[in-house]
């Protein structure tokens, strides 16, 4: 095989999964449908692990087209693959995240009447998630990101009786439209100066003559020329920012939760909201080139990983927890691309993969444990019970919140280092926030980690009375009733769901290690992400200390994030362990002075969405349509001009009598007038003057 | 022979509907429907060789056919296709099909009226976009409209016969006005033949006034706000297979005389008030897609979305920078036109599916349909998608090329037409969780059946068709790339003296 046709086969079979359970789901069965499915991810994931092996062992990296979508104006838009070292860490990840996530589907959806269309709704999603990575082209790309962003409405409505899922995947359509909406005017002004959609075409441009490019600006307010790359380079950046929940575009992420929770792991935490950096982070030789643009996103992200992560702190709702995690470290990831670091993003993006998808795979193993209840404040001491859920969570939680030698703390802390070595306006705040945030991710980590497997059994007291909230699964596919009863103990969940744990929770350990090397310091990214070291020096720093893994994490216990991290670990010890009263009173206090309401309320950014646009879109709406349509255009003007007409018959109707006399007074009158007014022609022009 | 292609394409719907008519009462209804199919099957059978025979390298009208008709004015018997008008004989034709088989058993009463019906207004919509001959245009623009004002009048809702006679002055009125334009081209041009028009010079008040009159015909014909009040009152009387036919063709004639009459014949008048143009298209994408949003009635709710996209047609239409017309947005727009076709035909499709079960139109009277009609829900899905213009289905091309075009000329444009993304997805999706999700919400929809096969195969055809021209939009852009071509050229030209 040569390595176009594997590099066709790796999208191509989870479609063909896909297809097969959706469209014959209902004759196959459910394990056929699994099967087809699994099979098709696992051919599509050992073809990835190939692929990145064969790229490894110096194989060419691939760009070419697989067919013509149109061409207008002399110009090909295509659909085509670019496969490089980028592209297939991607593949790899998703493949095998998917992978894992399509195993646990068997224990975690046994039950639900839409096995089937869940396997289908996951592989077209794989499908979706491979063809946006792989593109070479800016159309392909448009096309992945809007299919992903159809596969997780399709996903976070799967329980479609719901109100709250139904109200929730069409937010999340919305407000990723809102960002596609600028990502599309972003590639429009793509095309417009460079003449062509496809990446290599655009980034030999642009390398050819940086500082031209630089210097080129665009008018869109007479009188103001502003800089055309960081206009284009912003506008791109919306569409990331609605993709990868990057706030103020980050509100349908934690409503995102009301889909079942595989797809949590794999579209909420794992790959799709990891899109926007990948995008960023691929399109490095434009954004390189505007230090505005760069600022911009490094703000973004900043405000993004601090105040995303102080959410978490008082989220009850174990899946929330996670989500406002993820958030946070979506941040993260754009704060790195602010500044410069791609290659840490695009590291971090594979290491959050690997231990988030391993914290949302674990949290759905401790809700099917507690029966469907997803409230932390009913769980305590559950490692008894779960062994495996609790062992792998706790390394979760430690990748998560930089350990070191563990995955996450490689990734975190080269974010860090980059940040603080970023030269660019907005590094300031945007150091203090990933400071500031390591304390805080400790924190509501731990919380969580401890409410759920440590401290006192409440599943026994809290009994049915208050239960969950409403984001409990699977309402209509139980018959047994949510949450615990009195005499029910947690039990650990079936192989199929803890095998994925395991085999997630290997990665989480030690990818971070093995990978920093080749990624960050080495040549991996060499030609694929391109940084201009200096101008943006501050990956230099980074590349410094990543090519000693060992080193590096030595060193760390030496520098301020890891001390925040035990800083954070130890509070939330004291907090929920040893002290609880201690957090009743600080709960106590953030209420009276305000903060806990607005933090409960998200910072009243829902509020704004829904009762600001929303609703005023409704507002106009109707008013153009009682005022504008039915009342002016129809009412005025249709139909007035309807009437008129009618009202003048009406009145010539009446003279039409049928009198005879009436008739011939009107002839005479009529004679009477034209008489008159000829002789009154005839007199002003003189015809009797004589 | 080529000539008669078109001839048959033309002839054969009407020859078909005559024959149906002749069956009478309804007492051989079934005959009725199987010759309607049979006519309409031939119908669109001889519409494909215009498709595998047309040379798409070549921007002059093919497949052309002239005779002698009135020769004492010069008036003939012209017919022919370029690029701008030969995709909308076969979407006719297919669409016709569609409503033949939508209409099945649909239809209980004056059976064979109907099929005729609609039989007939598809040769005589084929007969306006062939014609090269403006009194021949004229006569099809204007025929077509009996039809379709029986078909409304006849078998529609309780308020059909406000909304016929709406739709037949507000057309009229607006068409009266071309005749008036041709009879004066002619005096300029001593023929009546179009082609002749594109080359004749005209001083730039004789230019304006064409252009006023042309705008008032096809403005109404598209239609373009604030012309647009009948379609939404049409809609809601029509029956199914009238809002498919008027939304998915009857509508693109009207924009398809702004490429065949407008921008050739009247190109400095264009190009000058190219603006009012754009800004009418943009009130049309802006203020009726938040109209959209607030409807309450599913049908009224998707007229509004046509006008909406008929704005983006248009909006395409006059993207002049520099005095050129931009090709991205001209093809992206009749893309769009065909895509349109598909989409909303299949839209009212579906609202006609679940009308014939529950007999309501009203949003309210549903919820929860997914869980009685998973397929049905499936492709309601996808068509909802397709017209919230998603990549990979066909509504997305025009969308997607029209858009590109705009941030060429100005950004601004791009900027409003781009929030046809929001309130497109906005509308469509509301809409759809209302109607289709949620817990079963009453007993009408707890009692509703899933499609039959007969449902099925019109959705499945119409679901092949908007997934395959959002994945290979290319045999569907490259007929046209030619054609528009000589009409940036036209449209770039100056008739001045």
């Amino acid at each position: 095989m040569d390595m176009k046709t594997i590099y066709l086969l790796i999208p191509l079979a989870p479609l063909f999964g896909a297809l097969v359970a959706g469209l014959f789901g209902w004759a196959i069965g459910r394990k056929a449908a699994h099967t087809v499915t699994i099979g098709g991810v696992a051919v599509s994931f050992l073809l990835s692990a190939y692929t990145l092996k064969y790229l490894l062992g110096g194989g060419e990296a691939f760009n070419g087209t697989v067919y013509t979508w149109t061409v207008i104006a002399g110009v090909d838009f295509n659909v085509g693959f670019l496969v490089d070292t980028l592209t297939a860490m991607m593949m790899c990840v998703v493949t095998f995240v998917s992978l894992m996530v399509h195993i646990y589907t068997i224990g975690y959806m046994s039950e639900d009447p839409g096995y089937q269309r869940f396997f289908s709704y996951i592989s077209l999603f794989t499908f979706s998630m491979l063809m946006l990575v792989m593109s070479n082209n800016f159309v392909q790309l448009f096309f992945g990101w809007e299919a992903v962003g159809l596969v997780s409405y399709l996903l976070i409505g799967f329980w479609f009786k719901r109100p709250t899922a139904t109200f929730a995947n069409m937010k999340a359509f919305l407000i990723n439209r809102v960002g596609d909406f600028g990502f599309l005017l972003g590639i429009g002004l793509v095309l417009y100066h460079f003449g062509s959609l496809d990446y290599a075409t655009v980034f030999q441009q642009v390398a050819a003559d940086p500082a031209g490019w630089q210097a080129k600006t665009i008018t869109l307010f007479a009188g103001h020329e502003w800089n055309l790359l960081a206009v284009t380079c912003i506008l791109l950046f919306i569409g990331a920012m609605g993709k990868s929940a990057q706030f103020p575009l980050h509100v349908w992420l934690p409503d995102s939760m009301e889909g079942p929770t595989p797809i949590s792991a794999l579209i909420h935490a794992a790959t799709m909201v990891t899109a926007g950096i990948f995008m960023v982070s691929r399109m490095s030789p434009l954004f390189e080139l505007s230090d505005t643009a760069l600022s911009f996103i490094m703000v973004i992200g900043a405000i993004t990983a601090l105040f995303m992560g102080f959410l978490g702190i008082i989220q009850n709702d174990i899946k929330r927890v996670v989500a406002y995690s993820t958030l946070s470290q979506l941040g993260y990831m754009t704060v790195a691309l602010g500044a410069s670091a791609y290659s840490v993003a695009v590291f971090h993006l594979m290491t959050h993969a690997f231990f988030k998808a391993l914290l949302f795979l674990a949290a759905g193993s401790v809700i099917i444990g507690m029966h469907h209840d997803q409230d932390i404040r009913n769980m305590g001491g559950l490692k008894k019970y779960m062994p495996i859920t609790w062992i792998t969570s706790l390394i979760g939680s430690l990748a998560l919140i930089g350990t070191p030698f563990f995955a996450g703390f490689y990734s975190k802390d080269s974010i860090i280092l980059a940040v603080e070595h970023s030269n660019l306006a907005g590094s300031g705040f945007a150091t203090f926030a990933v400071l500031a945030g390591v304390f805080v991710t400790a924190f509501y980590s731990f919380r969580m980690y401890f409410l759920v497997f440590h401290g006192k059994e409440r599943w026994m007291s809290a009994g049915h009375s208050h239960h969950h909230g409403d984001h409990d699964d699977e309402e209509e596919s139980h018959d047994h009733h949510h949450g615990l009863g009195p005499n029910d103990k947690p039990h650990e969940s079936p192989w199929v769901v803890t095998l994925p744990l395991v085999l997630l929770a290997i990665p989480s350990v030690v990818i971070g290690f093995l990978a920093i090397g080749p990624m960050i310091a080495g040549d991996f990214f060499n030609n694929v992400i391109y940084t201009n070291l200096e101008a943006h020096p501050a990956l230099e720093q980074v590349k410094h200390h990543a090519h000693d893994a060992l080193a590096m994490g030595l060193h760390a216990f030496m520098t301020l994030p890891f001390w925040l991290a035990v800083a954070g670990v130890a509070a939330a010890y004291l907090f929920y362990m040893v002290k609880p009263d201690l957090a009743t009173m600080c709960d106590r206090f953030f209420t009276s002075i305000g903060i806990k309401k607005l933090m409960e309320e998200k910072y009243y950014m829902d509020h704004l969405y829904i009762n600001g646009f929303a609703a005023a879109g409704r507002a106009v709406g109707t008013v153009l349509w009682k005022v504008g349509d039915t009342l002016l255009i129809d009412g005025l003007v249709v139909n007035g001009a309807a009437r008129v007409v009618g009202f003048i018959s009406g009145m010539v109707r009446k003279l039409q009598t049928g009198y005879i006399y009436h008739y011939a007074f009107a002839m005479i009158l009529g004679a009477i007038l034209m008489l008159s007014f000829w002789l009154y022609v005839w007199g002003v022009s003189g015809v009797f003057s004589n | 022979m080529t000539g008669n292609l078109l001839n048959l394409a033309i002839w054969v719907p009407i020859l078909a509907g005559l024959i149906v008519l002749a069956t009478g009462g309804d007492q051989r209804a079934g005959v009725a429907r199987w010759l309607a199919l049979a006519g309409a099957l031939a119908g669109f059978i001889v519409t494909i060789p215009l498709y595998t025979q047309f040379d798409a390298l070549n921007a002059a009208m093919q497949f052309e056919l002239v005779a002698p008709w009135i020769a004492s004015y010069n008036i003939n018997y012209h017919i022919g296709v370029d690029g701008l008008s030969v995709l909308f004989v076969i979407l006719n034709s297919f669409t016709t099909l569609l409503v033949v088989i939508a209409g099945w058993e649909v239809i209980k009463e004056r059976v064979a009226q109907y099929m005729a019906a609609f039989l007939i207004m598809s040769g005589l919509i084929n007969g306006a976009f062939a014609a090269l001959d403006a009194i021949l245009f004229y006569v099809f623009f204007e025929a077509m409209l009996i039809p379709m004002y029986l078909i409304i009048g006849v078998w529609g809702g309780p308020r059909r016969v406000y909304a016929s006679i709406k739709f037949f002055l507000y057309t009229l009125m607006g068409s009266l006005l071309t005749l008036v334009a041709f009879i004066y081209l002619y005096s300029q041009a001593g023929s009546f033949d179009i082609l002749d028009y594109y080359r004749l010079p005209l001083g730039m008040t004789a230019q304006v006034f064409l252009l006023i009159a042309f705008f008032f015909a096809f403005a109404v014909k598209v239609p373009m706000w604030p012309v647009h009040t009948w379609l939404p009152d049409a809609h809601v009387e029509a029956p199914t297979g009238g809002s498919m036919v008027l939304a998915a063709i009857t509508l693109k004639l009207g924009a398809y005389g702004f490429l065949r009459f407008a921008l050739p014949i009247a190109p400095d008048a264009s190009r000058e008030y190219a603006w009012v143009f754009v800004a009418l298209s943009l009130v049309a994408v802006v203020y009726i897609g938040m109209v959209a949003l607030v409807q309450s009635d599913m049908k009224k709710l998707v007229a509004y979305s046509s006008i909406s996209h008929m704005g983006f047609v248009t909006l395409g239409f006059f993207m002049f920078a520099n005095g050129m017309l931009n090709q991205y947005a001209v093809v992206g727009a009749i893309a769009l036109m065909v895509s349109h076709g598909f989409v909303s035909a299949a839209m009212f499709f579906c609202i006609g599916v679940m009308y014939d079960r529950v007999h309501s139109r009203k949003i309210a009277d549903y919820g929860g349909v997914a869980n009685k009609m998973p397929i049905f829900a499936s492709f309601f899905m996808l068509f909802a998608m397709a017209n919230a213009g998603l990549p990979g289905t066909a509504g997305f091309v025009g969308e997607f090329f029209v858009v590109l075009g705009a941030v060429q000329v100005n950004f601004w444009v791009a900027f409003a037409a781009a929030t046809t993304l929001i309130f497109g997805a906005a509308y469509t999706l509301w809409m759809y969780k209302r109607v289709i999700f949620g817990e079963v919400a009453n007993d009408n929809v707890a009692e509703l059946q899933d499609v039959n096969k007969r449902e099925f195969l019109v959705l499945a055809i119409l679901a092949i068709a908007v997934l395959g021209m959002g994945l290979y939009p290319k045999p569907f852009t490259d007929v046209t790339l030619q054609s528009v071509n000589h009409l940036i050229e036209l449209a770039a030209q100056t008739k001045l003296q």
